[in-house]
């Protein structure tokens, strides 16, 4: 923990924002000979709503899953904690407490709400399939413990009434709603989301936003958003990194991003008076 | 038993290990025995009293169903204060009124939504001294110089045991049958809301004579699912559940209230028409997906229910063959529905509030559920007449309550008299005097009629409503609407006449019913408004227009109430917009001064006409639809004459 800087800011809105928890190193990723990411680096502080936008193709999601260990950079450090990371399998990465939803809704459509959430527990279960299956010894307080833990979270995203629903019955938002709380059902201390509001309408979108911003309040949860709902970017986080063609062109808060020139030009567009 | 706390005394001691509330929380049932919650009462009154509540002092109370704002209202009564619960999904201004009408100093609230509802008008509420939640999510934030956790509150009364408890049993000694139990605002379909203030004797003498008359046990089981600001609900869940010393059940949410339902199987159930219409829908949409198997016996049994189920429901003679197909029945189609309904165990059913399609009432007669209908109102605590065990029909609304006396005027309005009229409306001595007479007569405001031999009122419409044509002939539009509303397919219905030569209505369809018909067929649409005006769907209404007229042409009474000419609404009607009342009956003035374009057009021979009107989304935000209308011409049925010399 030598690296982590102690200082601690308060947000105008008086969240505790705490030292670097995460840090990106001249990160390069190249597939082939098509480089996805060029030379970025930018931190991740304890209990912020940090966001990574930018236009198709700049290299979000790839950023995105050099964090969750999916891809390995060719060159380039991953400080977590105030350690170097070495190249890890995704599970290792999610053993360090490190969660994720995805763009693409990957949940198991035949199971139901609750079960899916359950899923996401699994590294808090001690106890051995065999034990699991017998329903012996500790598996079963084990299991008391995790639905206990689950049927919080689902109370928090008021999905009561579907959670006996299997998934594949559900509407897109609610599926979206569903991942989320199996993320959170890892009690995750860094919450990666991916595009968490593609395709939703207004209400949706909404309903969403209130649920990160709680999330981030009541349990204190680092959060990295790609989105691309530049409203959406603006007023949830706390600092926001832009990309464009794998390259970092913007880092600050949403007033500094929005006032910066460049990304204006490569992304927003060039403001006409 | 002179007041609530008394009875919540007396139930902590007579039925201490009892359940007394059971609310489902994280997917369990939680539930608290009437000696712990007599406990959580009295902590939360300690805490009040610590807060600085004052005898006499209003105490807004707004949320959901659940046990916390029971105890508020009971916490609230032991320490001489008067609990004002208010409708959870009211708009903040709407709220705003009811608190600066009876100056609450205190609010014990849901959460963050509500928190920031009254935040939002808090320059109104200058009397608002502090507010208390009770979950706290998204509130730890916020200045809480004036706010408090529920917990919270009830901890620092648990502190303060000693230096308090005597003055909470000193002023729960001083309460008698006259002091005030609750004030409950009317929705007010037109003016303001009016606060009824409603005594402990109002309550306890209503909730005592019909817990007798339906011979009500501590074993009953109940649903709290209605809104609290609603008499009945303060009836149900508080009067009849602490002289009876039921249990109350709260769900976990509103949308999992179908799934509650199943798994309490109240034994003691209470719903407008709207809900068991809902269910009735939503069981006929399922069973057109249903194999053909299933659909079959579901047909076949369905129509043995309704010839001979109400009779043996109202123990008539039914014949052994019939009986014995009835049994079958029962074990193949009525009883798994009823449980899938959630209505397996109830053996006291009622439905008031509106008229209820005798289609609908039969289908939940007929499978042998003891489903009644009752009539009330907020001045009366509920009940003015109710029906008896055996002699329930879908047209009449029973017999006079115990203890209720009723007359009718000369104009045919109903008026009644009872132990539970209430005491006064607050701060409204005209409309009080207006309403209740010196001898404790209350207008009702509907116009009814005994009908001879079985000695059942009936209720007409709305006296106010009742009207004249141009030719001077009876105007009932309520009757005709209902009418109209009975079909699955119309939500809403607003029928105008009054002064005119020719009645005309507006329609709003219902979305679930007539959404579904449309997936069925193939119909895309991307929203209500699309929908409401598509051909097929303009077609299908004609003919439910058509069809009432027809069944009004042999109504010699109401005959030329018949529908000329109808539109279907572009929106539906909502309380966000004022078009109807929290308790969703339509407001005609608001609503014939809002659409008044629509209705000259009605008049004046359009085929069609252009619109523009203003809607309010839930967050308050106001945005505009627009659409084009079509007019619809109705076939008018010929009236039969031959009825008329028959007496």
């Amino acid at each position: 923990m030598n690296d982590m800087s102690a200082e601690t800011t308060v947000t105008a809105d008086g969240r505790k924002i705490g030292g670097v928890v995460m840090e990106m190193k001249n990160i390069t990723l190249r597939f082939g000979g098509v480089v996805a990411i060029k030379d970025i680096s930018f931190d991740i502080r304890e209990g912020e709503i940090r966001a990574i936008i930018g236009p198709n193709g700049a290299g979000k999601s790839s950023m995105l899953n050099v964090i969750s260990g999916f891809y390995h950079p060719q060159e380039g450090e991953v400080w977590y904690k105030g350690q170097k990371r070495p190249p890890m399998k995704p599970y290792q990465v999610a053993q360090q407490g490190i969660a994720r939803t995805f763009q693409n809704i990957a949940l198991f459509e035949g199971m139901s709400v609750l079960d899916n959430v359950m899923t996401g527990r699994i590294r808090q279960m001690k106890t051995g399939l065999l034990a699991q299956a017998l329903w012996k010894g500790r598996a079963e307080a084990e299991e008391v413990e995790n639905r206990a833990a689950v049927e919080k979270i689902i109370d928090f995203l008021e999905i009561q009434h579907i959670r006996k629903t299997p998934v594949s019955r559900l509407p897109y938002g609610l599926k979206k709603r569903v991942e989320l709380a199996r993320a959170l059902a890892a009690e995750p201390s860094i919450l990666l989301l991916d595009e968490p509001m593609a395709g939703m309408n207004v209400e949706e979108k909404e309903d969403m936003s209130r649920f990160i911003l709680d999330v981030n309040d009541e349990f204190g949860t680092t959060i990295a958003l790609i989105e691309h709902d530049m409203g959406v970017v603006m007023d949830l986080s706390d600092r926001v990194v832009v990309m464009d063609y794998g390259k970092k062109i913007g880092d600050g808060t949403p007033d500094e991003v929005r006032s910066n020139q460049a990304v204006i030009d490569a992304y927003l567009g060039v403001a006409h008076d | 038993m002179v007041s609530i706390p008394a009875l919540l005394q007396r139930n902590a001691t007579r039925f201490a290990n009892r359940p007394a509330y059971r609310e489902k929380e994280y997917g369990i049932w939680q539930s608290w025995s009437w000696a712990e919650a007599e406990k959580e009462i009295e902590a939360l009154a300690l805490g009040l009293l610590n807060l600085g509540v004052n005898e006499g002092d209003f105490i807004a109370i707004i949320g959901r169903n659940r046990p916390y704002f029971y105890w508020s209202m009971v916490a609230a009564q032991s320490v001489g204060a008067i609990p004002v619960p208010l409708y959870q999904d009211a708009a903040a201004p709407e709220m705003a009124y009811v608190m600066e009408h009876c100056g609450a100093r205190f609010a014990i609230v849901e959460d963050q939504e509500q928190v920031d509802k009254l935040i939002e008008v808090q320059e109104d509420l200058y009397q608002l001294e502090h507010m208390i939640y009770v979950d706290p999510r998204g509130l730890r934030k916020y200045d809480h110089h004036k706010l408090h956790r529920f917990i919270d509150i009830q901890a620092q009364g648990r502190s303060a045991y000693y230096e308090f408890i005597e003055d909470l049993k000193a002023r729960r000694e001083k309460l008698n049958y006259d002091s005030v139990c609750v004030m409950l605002y009317t929705s007010g379909t037109t003016g303001k809301p009016k606060g009824v203030v409603l005594s402990n004797r109002n309550i306890i003498e209503a909730s005592k004579s019909s817990s007798e008359f339906d011979h009500l046990t501590k074993d009953e089981e109940v649903l709290a699912y209605l809104p609290m600001a609603w008499v009945g609900d303060f009836i149900f869940s508080i009067g009849q559940a602490y002289w009876c010393g039921f249990c109350v059940n709260c769900p976990e949410s509103p949308e999992t209230m179908q799934t509650d339902l199943r798994e309490i199987g109240p034994t003691y159930f209470f719903a407008p028409p709207r809900v068991f219409e809902t269910q009735l829908t939503s069981v006929m949409i399922r069973m057109e997906d249903a194999s053909r198997l299933k659909k079959w016996l579901f047909d076949h049994f369905m129509a043995h229910a309704r010839r001979v189920g109400p009779a043996i429901l109202d123990g008539k003679q039914v014949s052994g063959m019939d009986r014995l197909k009835y049994r079958l029945g029962n074990l193949f189609v009525y009883g798994p529905l009823k449980d899938t309904l959630g209505l397996g165990r109830v053996r006291v059913g009622y439905t008031a509030g509106e008229a209820i399609g005798p289609e609908i009432f039969d289908f939940y007669r007929s499978l042998g559920i003891n489903l009644k209908q009752l009539y009330g109102q907020t001045e009366a605590s509920v009940f003015i007449t109710l029906q008896p065990d055996g002699e329930v029909r879908s047209d009449t609304v029973g017999v006079p309550a115990p203890g209720v006396e009723i007359r009718i005027s000369e104009t045919g309005e109903v008026f009644y008299r009872s132990p539970g009229t209430f005491e006064y409306y607050y701060k409204n001595p005209d409309s009080t005097a207006s309403t209740k007479d010196a001898e404790g007569w209350v207008a009702t405001g509907d116009a009814g009629f005994f009908e001879e031999g079985s000695g059942h009122l009936r209720i007409i419409d709305r006296a106010k409503d009742v009207g004249k044509m141009a030719d001077g002939k009876l105007f009932a539009p309520k009757y005709v609407e209902n009418k109209l509303k009975f079909y699955p397919n119309i939500l809403e219905a607003v029928v105008f006449g009054n002064g005119r030569d020719e009645c005309t209505a507006f329609i709003n369809i219902d979305l679930t019913a007539v959404g579904n018909w449309a997936e069925r067929n193939n119909i895309g649409y991307a929203s209500y408004q699309e929908l409401a005006g598509h051909p097929q769907v303009l077609e299908t209404i004609r003919g439910h227009v058509e069809e009432v007229n027809r069944s009004l042409a042999d109504d010699p009474m109401l005959s030329h109430c018949q529908v000329h000419r109808f539109l279907v609404l572009h929106k539906e009607l909502d309380a966000d917009d004022g078009e109807m009342t929290r308790t969703r009956k339509v407001r005609r003035n608001v609503i014939s001064e809002k659409f008044d374009d629509l209705l000259t057009a009605l008049y004046d021979g359009s085929t069609e006409v252009f619109t523009t009107t203003e809607v309010t989304y839930e967050d308050g935000r106001k945005g505009a639809i627009s659409a084009t209308l079509r007019i619809i011409e109705a076939e008018v049925a010929m009236e039969i004459k031959t009825k008329v010399a028959a007496e």
